[in-house]
């Protein structure tokens, strides 16, 4: 790890035009007037060293490692005390000298540095930071060699828990304060800060409010000391050990650059990469933590099928053979479900196979509630539109309205982009949503309420939608962006409505899903209406493009079944080909699980052991991201290749599996590595013929008093998905799932806050605490996939599900 | 829409905070309050420290369930609540006596007896600095400078000045409160209990202002000499400033 | 050769009341203030040279004028915050003055509000002096019943609020920008500087920040004129100034005297040493202000006289120690005041005084050598000037006087193997047969 980013950001947007000459050391360089001295002796290749400075946090000047000596403020005169220069603003005709020319700096330095070491308890032997420490690098290149303090240290318990994933060793903490800027500045969650005073001035947390931000391992990353640690990756490994590939998290729909470090065929850690156009060097605790997914136990190791109803271990030309057969026979008769963890060129490589080897329209990538006005949409307004909206837009964007999404939850990378927005350049947020949660809160958002299955109603006419629909409506405009999630494909008529509103608004429109293969889904053509690159399955023209390519003599041209009408029709279909669906995610598990049994014949293609697999007449085991290169398509439209992290010999990814299978059918997919098919995919090209026609569905009434309640849900950033598993540390940072109603609603079902609620349909139902809120009455919310609250699997429910609800001693 | 439901997210101070029954004697009064100081200012914020005054004045310290109050009524988090009170030496986290008495060792104050009287209170109450008798009356503390040198060695009890003390007045001093003698300020109002004292301090007074006198006679010393020798600033009347003399 | 202005009507009977400051003459400077064009206001209190009387000395008036006006392209709300927080050890003129005559006070700081045009002025005064508070909530209280403070002000169309406001116990705080976070309810850290509290202080808004007796000087000017004012004092120095001696003196206390006094003249007033014993030496403005001797004593006591012989005029807090006090222990004990009271923002305050402490404690035990004094030197140039705010500077200050003028105190620690001094001796009660 380097002690920041080395090089002034070049994603700040600067004036050109207004630069000043500053002279460092005797070296004359041209920046931007009020480029801080740091940076402009980065520019000149001259290294100050520092600790509290941070190129993304705001300049504190606390530590004073950096002091400078200015013999002349650029007005003829000098500074008479050494300069802090992470907090130097340069003028023209500025010099600056720092320790490399002036005794008086390097001296400061020294100096600072024998303080900052007489209390430092010297543990870098044991210290998971030994080996890429900017204090024990700086006090090597900055520091005295011996001390003069004889004294007693400072010495604390150590280390503490703040949170179940980070720990605290006070003793070796310098108190530059990053971890606490960070989390009070870049992810809002001030629940660590600077207590006690003076030299007992300490990091700490309120006891009953542990560090349980989303964004908890990057303050772990900054810390220059080993001051902060994390319980997954203290005391495993040794820096100098480990090697480190660039790589991309899989966790959500952002494609945020992070770095896996590996030792010996296993990942250790995960960190942030630096990409100013993306991620910054930010990224979210599941994309940090969650790796350990992949090496729990329950990995499949060799193809598997099902013979007199049991599974058994084979070969792979047996498992291909068997498994191409069916499909031969089944062709006609054949559907493909594909899942969110898929790279795009898997996500292409089922397409192709879809309708080259089964000649079928019927592939979904959504295996989430879904509609076909949704399908619509994507295809009218994402599908082959390139890179749109970007996350520097959501950042410079005068305002922004959500619909069904919430950043925080479902693209915490966009959740940070917003945040930034908000602090630094005054975007004002909206959101079309049942309830402020903590994430919109931390945006200053303000919520235009909608009820859940309204939010189209609000949306079509926003200026009717209260004060706060008002506001919105005379906010949006060519500065503005908004933003669709893919929970409103449960709300008929909501991405017509958002699709009408940014028309009307002159407003960009981005759809950001929360997996990280959907956009990829998209493009590569896994939808039943259509083909990669937004081609139209129904559109001739595209269709003979698209043969012409794929030199096959005909292309299904009718619609196929989308994943609901995929498994209502399971019975009647001869073969299933599922790859990466988890069933729980599916709007109704139960019938989901009723569908692959009643399926003839199921082909899995899979990592782990599922409730898939379990059904499975045929099982095809593949790797994980780790051990396979590929692309993610992040939500703004933009490829995020990644290599190899893992090599393991005989890696079989989804794309080589699947041009085997098809080899095996007597077909040809054409390629069977992931490089030949993005070679295949860009050639291919985006449709740039006639599109599809935007959706026009009707709104749903803007319901009134309603009797019954309604269920208003979304997913938790940290739930119990199982890409969590393996990182119980991080799972016990989650949100503590609770039910949310209204003051009237609780009074009604005779519940005050803290107390049980039960909320119920006739497939079942879930207690959890009520938490009382702001939000329209009779409605309740809870978290789709959380501990004690498995919406999907307890309820077979979905947000705006009519549901039950009573007090727990009902 | 919900009753409660305030869509406006601009005023934290609105939101309903929940607060401990356990031993905790912050009732909705003391939220009500809490809410009334935060009104007082442009930004609520700034009525923290007055909160946790306030919070001393009903709890004898700073309370968990003091910090969440102040947390819930302006919208903070526990840590930067407690940032704030673990940050101030007048916050305390150890129930206080009846009587806070505070002994002023700063150099000056030390050297001229303040050491020496420190060191009979601890003797003469058993107790160590910042600790509090068995019987909860008193609290000792060692204070830095509180502004009164010319009246060194100077105490505090309360926060009101004691002027000009000896071990024997010292003594004497915590004797009489412990006794419930009632005791003066020289240059304050009786003594009234540590979290009445508070309570004035969190900005709800008490009505005592009037006690006491303008000043002691150090306050006074170069007034008197300058009215004994009748000097006066430039063109000021010295006969003016005859007509109705303190003491 | 006194001046008393500020504290001429501190012994009238219950000076703190409106009624009897009225009867001294009170709030007519306000009604000459309401009558002037704010920018005249300001200009009179540039025109006295007043400087602020919190230690740095900076030119009242000048601070006034760095507040940008204000119109639709400045629509933010200017504050005015007084700085009551008086904590330098050795400093006691503050308290007394709000004590005797909070009035005083007040109507500086509707004065000065009305010249910045503030909307709502501070009073940020430190908690630990309760009948301070008292006074101060009572005197805001009667100025608001009689129309001085509150919506439109003697029918000026001026609106003005008052809020006292009681610190909780940090010297800190007595930094300006410290006192402007504290204010804001956080921990009373220092702000970095640009933006300067003129352009962003509270709130983010134009502020400014005054000492009490600055603030309080402002009714006289504006009643008396900036030409009465300047005829006290000298040159660069103008008006007159509480001096508070405290110590080893006949009579300390409260002397209003012209700037420029000397401290031969002023002990000359209060009696001289205490009876017996001579000067050892003194702080001229609280223990931050390097520490003179016996042979300061004719230095005039301005910014300029007490700079010139390389201390400050601070706050003008004359401590006054005999031959019977321990150079070495009052350093060390101001040194664990600088320790307590540092905020930890920066590592030279923080972590120097740490190390200071340990050092003196250990010189003061008689287990040192002169090379230590030569590590407290280098030490005390690694703080100062590297420090964040001032309290670092301040804090090496009593170190390395002390080692200038009194070298031999420390020297006689390691010969004695402990303190050679009788700290019963220095006692005032000493004499009184009072023993510990």
């Amino acid at each position: 790890m380097t002690i920041a980013n080395n090089t002034v950001n070049p994603s700040a947007e600067v004036e050109r035009t207004d630069l000043v000459t500053v002279t460092i050391d005797d070296l004359e360089v041209k920046v931007p007037k009020n480029t801080l001295a740091i940076r402009a002796a980065e520019q000149a290749g001259i290294q100050i060293p520092r600790f509290c400075d941070h190129p993304l946090l705001e300049p504190v000047g606390a530590c004073r490692q950096c002091l400078v000596e200015v013999p002349d403020a650029g007005n003829g005169r000098g500074m008479p005390k050494p300069q802090a220069s992470c907090t130097l603003a340069v003028a023209d005709g500025m010099v600056i000298r720092t320790q490399v020319t002036s005794p008086v700096a390097d001296k400061a330095q020294h100096g600072n540095m024998e303080f900052l070491l007489i209390n430092h308890p010297l543990d870098c032997p044991v210290c998971d930071k030994g080996g890429e420490c900017p204090l024990q690098n700086q006090a090597m290149s900055n520091g005295y060699g011996e001390t003069r303090f004889h004294e007693i240290k400072r010495t604390f318990p150590k280390p503490i828990n703040i949170s179940a994933e980070v720990l605290l060793d006070r003793e070796r903490c310098v108190l530059c304060a990053r971890c606490t800027r960070f989390s009070e500045q870049i992810a809002g969650d001030p629940f660590i800060a600077l207590i006690e005073r003076g030299a007992l001035q300490q990091v700490g947390i309120y006891e009953k409010e542990p560090f349980e931000s989303y964004f908890s391992g990057n303050a772990i990353q900054i810390c220059p000391v080993g001051a902060l640690t994390s319980a997954a990756y203290r005391f495993r490994s040794r820096p100098f050990d480990l090697v480190s590939v660039p790589t991309v998290a899989e966790h959500d729909s952002s494609g945020a650059a992070i770095r896996a470090d590996y030792r010996r065929g296993k990942v250790m850690r995960r960190l942030s990469g630096d990409d100013p156009e993306v991620n910054e060097e930010w990224i979210s605790d599941r994309d940090r933590f969650a790796f350990n997914y992949a090496t729990t136990g329950d990995r499949l190791t060799h193809p598997l099928i099902r013979e007199d109803g049991e599974l058994r271990p084979a070969s792979w030309p047996e498992a291909l053979n068997f498994a191409a057969e069916k499909l031969t026979a089944a062709r006609g008769s054949a559907a493909v479900l594909t899942g969110g963890r898929l790279t795009l060129e898997d996500a292409y490589a089922y397409s192709k196979f879809a309708r080259v080897a089964l000649g079928s329209n019927d592939i979904d990538f959504r295996s989430r509630p879904h509609s076909p006005e949704e399908a619509d949409f994507l295809a009218a307004a994402v599908a082959g539109t390139g890179l749109g909206t970007t996350f520097g837009d959501l950042e410079r964007a005068g305002s922004i309205l959500l619909a069904g999404f919430e950043p925080e939850e479902e693209a915490p990378t966009v959740f940070l982009r917003l945040r930034k927005g908000v602090r630094k350049n005054g975007t004002k947020v909206f959101t079309v949503a049942s309830l402020a949660s903590r994430g919109v809160e931390k945006l200053s958002g303000v919520v235009v309420p909608a009820a859940p299955g309204t939010e189209a109603a609000v949306l079509a006419d926003l200026r009717s939608a209260g004060e706060t629909g008002a506001a919105a409506k005379e906010s949006l405009g060519a500065d503005s962006i908004i933003i669709v999630g893919e929970r409103l494909a449960s709300v008929p008529g909501a991405y017509s409505a958002a699709l009408r509103l940014a028309l009307d608004t002159g407003a960009q429109l981005a759809w950001i899903p929360r997996r990280a293969g959907d956009r990829g889904a998209l493009e590569a053509g896994c939808l039943p209406g259509l083909l990669p690159g937004g081609r139209l399955v129904t559109d001739p023209q595209a269709r003979v493009d698209l043969q012409a390519a794929w030199g096959v003599d005909s292309l299904p041209g009718t619609v196929g079944k989308d994943t609901g009408e995929i498994l209502a029709a399971a019975g009647s279909l001869q073969a299933l080909v599922v790859a990466g669906v988890e069933i729980d995610d599916l709007p109704d598990p139960a019938a989901a699980l009723a569908a692959l049994e009643a399926a003839p014949f199921v082909v899995s293609f899979e990592v782990r052991n599922s409730q898939v697999t379990e059904h499975a007449d045929v099982i095809f085991p593949v790797v994980p991201p780790a051990e396979k290169d590929g692309t993610f398509m992040n939500w703004e439209g933009r490829e995020r290749s990644f290599p190899v992290v893992l090599q393991v010999p005989a890696a079989m990814p989804d794309v080589r599996a699947l041009a085997a299978l098809t080899q095996e059918m007597g077909l040809s997919l054409g390629f069977s590595t992931a490089a030949a098919a993005k070679k295949e995919y860009d050639e291919l090209g985006r449709w740039d013929g006639d599109r599809a026609q935007e959706p026009t569905y009707q709104a749903g009434p803007a319901l009134g008093a309603f009797d019954s309640t309604r269920l208003s849900t979304w997913r938790m950033l940290i739930d119990d998905s199982r890409s969590n598993d393996g990182e119980p540390h991080l799972v016990a940072t989650a949100r503590k799932p609770v039910a949310k109603i209204s003051l009237t609603t609780s009074r009604r079902v005779g519940v005050t806050d803290g107390d049980e609620l039960v909320v119920s349909t006739d497939a079942g139902s879930i207690r959890l605490p009520v938490v009382v809120t702001a939000m329209p009455d009779n409605v309740v919310w809870l978290p789709t996939n959380s501990a004690d609250s498995h919406v999907r699997r307890s309820l077979h429910a979905d947000h705006g599900s009519i549901v039950t609800i009573a007090g727990g001693n009902a | 829409m919900a009753e409660n439901g305030s869509w406006n997210h601009t005023t934290a101070t609105d939101k309903p905070v929940p607060y401990s029954t356990g031993d905790s004697k912050i009732t909705e009064t003391t939220i009500a309050e809490m809410r009334q100081l935060a009104a007082r200012y442009p930004v609520g914020r700034s009525a923290l420290l007055p909160m946790l005054h306030l919070v001393q004045s009903v709890e004898g310290r700073v309370t968990p369930e003091g910090i969440e109050a102040c947390a819930g009524v302006l919208g903070l988090t526990g840590a930067e609540v407690s940032a704030v009170a673990t940050f101030y030496t007048m916050y305390k986290r150890r129930p206080v006596g009846d009587y806070h008495v505070g002994v002023c060792t700063n150099t000056l104050c030390a050297i001229m007896g303040g050491d020496l009287i420190f060191e009979r209170l601890k003797q003469h109450l058993d107790v160590g600095n910042d600790e509090t008798t068995e019987d909860g009356k008193i609290t000792l503390e060692h204070l830095e400078c509180n502004a009164a040198c010319d009246y060194a060695p100077v105490m505090m009890v309360n926060w009101e000045f004691f002027d000009d003390m000896t071990p024997e007045s010292a003594t004497q001093l915590v004797d009489d409160l412990r006794d419930g003698t009632e005791v003066k300020s020289p240059r304050g109002a009786t003594i009234c209990t540590w979290k009445e004292a508070e309570r004035v301090l969190a900005g709800f007074p008490d009505g005592r202002a009037d006690e006491g006198p303008t000043g002691g006679k150090a306050t006074l010393a170069g007034l008197r000499l300058a009215r004994e020798r009748n000097w006066t600033a430039p063109g000021r009347d010295s006969s003016a400033a005859d007509a109705r003399k303190e003491d | 050769m006194l001046t008393p202005v500020l504290s001429d009507n501190w012994d009238q009977i219950r000076s703190w009341q409106l009624a009897s400051y009225q009867r001294s003459g009170g709030y007519e400077a306000l009604r000459t203030a309401l009558r002037m064009q704010p920018a005249d206001v300001i200009t009179a209190v540039k025109d006295s040279g007043l400087r602020g009387r919190g230690g740095a000395g900076f030119p009242t008036g000048m601070k006034w004028s760095f507040i940008p006006p204000k119109d639709a392209a400045n629509p933010k709300p200017h504050y005015l915050v007084v700085n009551a927080d008086e904590s330098e050890p050795g400093t006691c003129k503050d308290i007394p003055l709000m004590l005797a005559s909070p009035h005083t006070l007040v109507e500086g700081v509707i004065i000065s509000s009305f010249a910045i045009r503030a909307s709502v002025a501070f009073i940020y005064v430190r908690g630990e002096v309760l009948h301070v508070i008292r006074r101060l909530q009572q005197a805001v209280e009667e100025a608001k019943a009689a129309g001085f403070i509150g919506k439109n002000i003697l029918g000026t169309g001026y609106d003005l609020d008052v809020v006292v406001h009681a610190g909780a116990g940090a010297y800190i705080c007595g930094e300006e920008t410290a006192l402007l976070d504290s204010l804001e309810g956080r921990r009373g850290q220092p702000r970095l500087r640009p933006p300067f509290p003129a352009v962003a202080g509270l709130y983010g808004c134009p502020t400014v920040i005054n000492n009490v007796e600055s603030i309080a000087s402002v009714p006289a000017i504006i009643k008396n004129g900036p030409d009465w004012f300047g005829s006290m004092g000298t040159e660069k120095s103008k008006g007159m100034t509480l001096y508070s001696l405290s110590g080893h003196v006949t009579r300390p206390g409260q002397y209003e005297a012209p700037l420029g006094i000397t401290l031969r003249q002023l002990l000359d007033l209060a009696g001289g040493v205490r009876e017996g014993h001579e000067l050892k030496f003194w702080t001229p403005g609280g223990s931050s202000t390097p520490m003179l001797t016996a042979d300061h004593l004719d230095i005039p006591l301005d910014y300029e006289g007490v700079g010139s012989v390389g201390s400050m005029l601070g706050t003008k807090a004359l401590q006054i120690f005999d031959e019977t006090t321990c150079v070495v222990r009052a350093v060390l004990r101001w040194t664990e005041f600088y320790k307590h009271e540092s905020c930890g923002k920066c590592t030279p305050c923080r972590e120097g005084t740490w190390w200071l402490v340990q050092i003196l404690e250990r010189l003061e035990a008689g287990k040192g050598s002169e090379e230590d004094l030569e590590t407290l030197l280098d030490l005390s140039e690694n703080i100062m000037g590297r420090s964040f705010c001032a309290l670092g500077d301040g804090a090496t200050a009593p170190i390395t006087s002390s080692i200038q003028y009194f070298k031999d105190d420390y020297l006689a620690h390691f010969e004695n193997g402990g303190c050679p001094f009788d700290p019963m001796a220095s006692t005032v009660f000493a004499t009184a047969g009072a023993s510990a």
